[in-house]
């Protein structure tokens, strides 16, 4: 497309910056107000802070959230880059047509559908093959892996695409059994994309409030489920404080691992322009 | 096929036929059961008894959810509130895509990512700061107050134009980003050839641009209407008593009324209703996985 954007273009850009960042920036900042209401300004303070981490609930929720989040997005990752391959490099097989669409409707399946029919999916196969046994942290897991695995896919399998298949058919030709020819020459090439996927699928599953509490069972609550249950009772200012702390531990987050990409990609770009 | 293949295709594909394929049989087989006070709390649809084994299957869920016109008013304005939302979001979306697009290679990436970065800090939170914002005694009221426009405060919280707002805000990256890549992938060299053949510049791209990015906007519109229709959180926390929306009612059912079997068919119907734009956006989202 075209190399300009109009006054036009950069006022409306403008304007819709200001509404996705307005509401964020008015949380973080009246995370830093001693009053407890939390519209009106009472002056500066960092107590909410102080009590945020104080509340064991939250802190127990968040550790919780965490590792469940962490575990998700590493399988995810795994599955997904899988059936990325299985998308993009094997051409027609039986059942393909069903594949694809197991991949592409959890990316849009309404979360209330998606949490019942897991939920009650749980309870058959504890009735009938006794696992498993109780709903907690496992289902939580598994439920996450499933949703994020298609988030992954979706990323991984477009840099696949983009990827030359040459450098892999060249590998092949010089005699790497296929395996080696992924480790050694398809994975460092599209490692950038699985960076992202497993960022997305990360914070996709940290940030599940409705599949989880479908699925989840006594002992296990995450903190969007504490989230949801304090401020179904009100405003509260350590709410503020603790999206203060979410929004500043994602932008560095995924500044960093953009940054890294931009990096990577720019070498890529250069690479051959040094080797002529 | 090899061995390493056959694992390649099998754990992927095993994995999500039994955890997102199953799941929805065993959701329309309990849509045809009745709760029980039991645990699991609905009844079984086979029972054996006098060496005779019984299929009972129960419709009654059903003619209630056609008799009770709760449901029925709870369909039909997801539908009206996720569509609404969806053609503004997509009227808001549509510049921001094309003034990327149009943008240098090299701002255009910080762009990008200035309009995905605010979906990766929590969506229950990012709901819950428009709270702040709209409520009675929040920032706009007491702003337009301070300014002596109005001396009543606006009801805006608790409203349905509140859950517009939620949604057009939530979903906002998901229709920018497929519009985006149409846009980029659009040959420029037809814009070209229509300007030079003389047409005005919004000629182009009345007859050139908009028609040549359909794809994106179905897409993109998909993408926000689907889970839209199913929301909970935006309407629970944003909509009030008021508004009505069948993610709320399913959630009701299942965790306030304990049924089981009514929240099932709930879901069961949800899905019919949603089939066609699912299969719409799978058409477009199976061109973009590669086939």
């Amino acid at each position: 497309m075209g190399k300009n954007v109009s006054n036009f273009g950069k006022t409306y850009l403008t304007l819709g910056f200001i509404f996705l960042y307005l509401p964020i920036l008015i949380l973080i900042i009246f995370s830093f107000n001693e009053s407890k209401l939390v519209t009106v300004w009472g002056g500066f303070s960092t107590k909410w802070y102080g009590e945020l981490l104080r509340d064991e609930q939250m802190l127990g929720a968040a550790w919780m959230s965490f590792k469940i989040a962490f575990l998700a997005a590493s399988a995810a990752v795994v599955i997904g880059t899988m059936a990325s391959i299985v998308m993009v490099r094997m051409g027609h097989f039986k059942g393909r047509a069903a594949f694809t669409s197991m991949i592409t409707a959890p990316l849009v399946m309404p979360e209330v559908i998606t949490g019942l029919s897991l939920l009650l999916l749980f309870v058959a196969m504890a009735q009938t093959i006794g696992w498993p046994a109780g709903r907690g942290m496992l289902t939580i897991l598994i439920a996450h892996i499933t949703f994020c695995t298609a988030f992954v896919a979706v990323v991984v399998s477009s840099r696949l695409r983009e990827m030359d298949a040459s450098l892999e058919e060249a590998a092949r030709d010089l005699g790497a059994p296929p395996w080696k020819v992924f480790f050694l020459i398809t994975l460092p090439i599209i490692a950038p994309a699985l960076i992202s996927g497993w960022l997305l699928a990360f914070t996709l599953s940290l940030d599940d409030l409705v599949i989880a509490s479908f699925v989840s069972g006594p002992g296990s609550t995450t903190l969007p489920m504490v989230v949801y249950s304090s401020v179904r009772l009100g405003i509260s200012p350590k709410i503020n404080a603790l999206a203060t702390i979410i929004v500043l531990l994602a932008s560095t987050g995924v500044l960093t691992a953009w940054w890294w990409a931009q990096r990577v990609e720019t070498r890529s770009i250069k690479l051959p322009a040094n080797i002529s | 096929m090899s061995w390493g293949w056959r694992s390649v295709i099998g754990v992927p594909y095993v994995w999500l036929t039994l955890f997102f394929l199953v799941p929805f049989v065993i959701v329309f087989k309990i849509s045809f059961s009745e709760m029980a006070y039991a645990i699991p709390p609905y009844t079984d649809l086979m029972t054996w008894a006098d060496q005779q084994l019984t299929l009972s299957l129960n419709f009654g869920n059903y003619s209630y959810l056609f008799t009770d016109d709760l449901y029925i008013r709870a369909y039909l304005s997801s539908i009206r509130i996720a569509g609404i939302s969806t053609v503004i979001c997509l009227l808001v979306a549509y510049p921001i895509a094309y003034a990327i697009a149009r943008a240098e290679p090299a701002t255009r990436n910080a762009l990008l990512m200035l309009v995905i970065l605010p979906s990766w800090t929590s969506f229950l939170i990012r709901i819950y700061a428009w709270v702040g914002i709209l409520k009675n005694n929040g920032l706009i009221n007491n702003f337009l107050m301070w300014l002596g426009i109005i001396d009543q405060p606006i009801a805006m919280l608790n409203t349905e134009f509140a859950v517009y707002i939620g949604i057009v805000y939530a979903y906002l990256p998901f229709m920018v980003l497929p519009l985006y890549t149409n846009l980029m992938k659009l040959d420029s060299s037809l814009l070209e050839a229509a300007s030079d053949l003389g047409a005005a510049p919004w000629k182009v791209f009345m007859t050139v641009t908009l028609p040549l990015s359909k794809a994106g906007m179905i897409a993109g519109s998909m993408l926000v209407f689907i889970p839209a229709v199913g929301e909970f959180v935006i309407p629970d926390m944003l909509g009030g008593a008021e508004t009505l929306m069948i993610g709320k009612v399913l959630w009701q059912e299942f965790f306030n009324n304990r049924d089981w079997p009514v929240a099932s068919a709930v879901a069961i119907v949800m899905l019919l209703l949603l089939l066609l734009p699912i299969t719409l956006f799978h058409r477009y989202q199976s061109r973009e996985l590669g086939n």
